[in-house]
């Protein structure tokens, strides 16, 4: 996968839950994935999905994607360009989902972070530059299971690739 | 070294000696799925390289979050879900069913199991001494087809609960006031391991009640030990041979040990939009309510239909409030109406839902209008889980919920008993 990642930081605040990410109301699209997608990040931003670009990031607080363990949550994310979802800490089934739909989910400090930061992310450092602050972050090493599942672009890939768990 | 239980279950399950911390690779016992994250699942599964059950008598999908369907997009996703379980042969509980977190329970989890399913209250099998946690579409698809998956061995909080409940407070105050003490994420990735007098005295119905609610302080799962009370459990349900005591050994590290005095407990209300954010129902006297939601895998059991049948009893749903009671199961609706429960809750004013998930994730039966208030059984308030980001949803026990319908506003159950 890409290592070096730019876009936008589109930021959020703490506990945004995966019934903000993508409501529960809308189990009736999730067998039409792009219709889904539509209504991301909805009743957090209403705006976002008019304003997202292809590369830019979710900037969230701590415990992002608290809630159900719906997997469409970091789909439609995806699904809208994002490229990674940076945020203080994550909710465990969310981390887990993001990294097995090859979403690069990072744990570092977002406070500095604002919304239309100019961000680049290097995924094989670990580095995040804050463009418009001229600022350097570091985020959190994603364990090595994650890393090669995400490396393979998710879950299924890496399964179909290895033909099992390669611990 | 002693071990937690969580060690002690994926050491045995894994064949391995392991610790908190260590990622190991885990047979699972129990694989399942539902109607609304059943269908990405199957499509994962159907992506893979082995398209073939590992063990299909061991994997299941249950139709209980939009059951009877309210729409085609969903019926078609119910039909789907059932091509797939006759072209493999595994289990399928239909609409009617129940809620599959309690359909595990009384069915098929038993102590020292490690159950996965792609629904985050998975946990609520901890009340049996399962291994029990939830999932994505990827991960269960992956633990279909090669019958294993891999787990960070937790590191475990011990709550540790003495003394007796003093009257209408129960087991779920308990969680709500824990999850209010720690935080939403005060357990992330952690277990939380329950023992204490209380514990041992308490009754499966409650321990179910709150090991569901372990995801919602962040924990991976939530632990009862296996004892006596689990024996008589599946005693009754028919599983009698499934039964072996499992407990902590008593030099098990934990990270953390919290010590709760039930005797001090007050009926505690988790307030709109996060589970943490708590507070007594006797503060919230204010807060009028629209409808009252009494169901769920967090409190849809017999016990919670006959407490709610109690305090109802010779009353009156308060006018302009609506009373949803929804048995989590079809064995538990057959015994309320035995019992006579379902009457008294139908003449007091209220209505009985058919068994599944109804109203708490907001895809049918009891929508929230804009600005309208629930008092709800359940075990999530987030803004737009009950269909709207204009409802107001407050948490609370049974016999909270049930003396708020008769009031018309949050009360203090102690008020009407």
């Amino acid at each position: 996968m890409q290592t070096i990642l730019k876009g936008r930081a589109f930021k959020f605040g703490d506990d945004i839950s995966t019934d903000l990410i993508i409501a529960g109301k809308y189990a009736h699209l999730r067998s039409n994935l792009p219709e889904l997608a539509k209504h991301v990040m909805e009743d957090a931003n209403p705006d976002f999905i008019k304003q997202v670009h292809q590369g830019d990031f979710i900037v969230g607080g701590s415990n992002f994607g608290l809630g159900s363990s719906r997997e469409h949550a970091p789909l439609v994310i995806k699904m809208a360009g994002v490229s990674a979802v940076l945020a203080k800490s994550f909710a465990r089934i969310f981390f887990r989902n993001a990294i097995n739909q090859g979403l690069p989910a990072l744990i570092c400090n977002t406070d500095k972070i604002n919304q239309g930061d100019q961000l680049e992310v290097n995924l094989e450092e670990g580095v995040i530059i804050n463009i418009s602050k001229d600022e350097k972050y570091t985020f959190t090493k994603i364990p090595a299971v994650m890393l090669s599942i995400l490396n393979d672009g998710g879950l299924i890939p890496y399964i179909n690739k290895h033909g099992d768990f390669k611990i | 070294m002693g071990k937690t239980l969580s060690e002690k279950i994926l050491s045995a399950k894994s064949g391995l000696d392991v610790k908190a911390g260590e990622i190991i690779i885990s047979p699972v016992d129990l694989v399942f799925v539902q109607d609304t994250t059943g269908p990405l699942t199957v499509r994962q599964f159907k992506a893979g390289r082995n398209q073939t059950l590992a063990n299909p008598a061991r994997s299941a999908i249950f139709i209980d979050h939009s059951s009877p369907s309210p729409n085609r997009a969903l019926s078609n996703d119910h039909l789907f879900l059932r091509q797939f379980a006759a072209e493999t042969g595994c289990l399928l509980f239909d609409t009617g069913n129940g809620v599959c977190h309690q359909l595990v329970a009384e069915k098929l989890a038993n102590p020292g199991e490690v159950v996965v399913g792609a629904d985050s209250h998975t946990v609520t099998a901890g009340g049996l001494c399962a291994f029990a946690t939830g999932m994505g579409s990827s991960d269960i698809a992956v633990a279909w087809s090669l019958g294993k998956t891999w787990l960070r061995v937790p590191e475990a909080f011990s709550i540790r609960v003495t003394g007796m409940f003093s009257r209408g407070v129960g087991a779920k105050d308990l969680i709500l006031h824990l999850i209010g003490m720690i935080g939403a994420d005060g357990a992330t990735y952690k277990a939380l391991e329950f023992c204490g007098d209380t514990i041992d005295r308490m009754p499966m119905t409650q321990r179910l009640t709150i090991a569901n609610m372990a995801v919602e302080a962040g924990a991976k799962v939530g632990l009862f030990p296996s004892d006596k009370i689990t024996q008589e459990y599946l005693k009754r349900q028919g599983r009698r041979d499934k039964y072996k005591p499992l407990q902590p050994d008593t030099d098990a590290i934990y990270e953390r040990t919290i010590d709760i005095d039930a005797s001090k407990l007050e009926p505690t209300v988790a307030k709109p939009h996060t589970v943490d954010n708590t507070s007594l129902a006797n503060n919230l006297k204010d807060v009028r309510i629209n409808q009252a939601f009494i169901g769920t895998c967090t409190n849809g059991r017999l016990e919670d239909i006959a407490e709610a049948a109690a305090i109802l009893k010779g009353k009156k749903v308060s006018e302009g409030v609506r009373l949803l009671v929804c048995p989590a199961s079809r064995s538990i609706m057959l015994q309320a109406n035995r019992a006579g429960y379902t009457n008294v809750i139908i003449e007091a004013g209220g209505l009985i839902l058919p068994p599944g998930c109804a109203a708490c994730l907001g895809l049918h039966q009891g929508v929230l209008g804009d600005g309208e208030v629930c008092i709800s059984t359940a075990n999530r308030n987030f803004k737009g889980r009950m269909g709207n980001p204009e409802g107001l949803i407050y948490l609370a026990s049974t016999a909270t919920a049930a003396a708020s319908a008769i009031t018309g506003h949050i009360t203090d159950p102690r008020e009407v008993l």
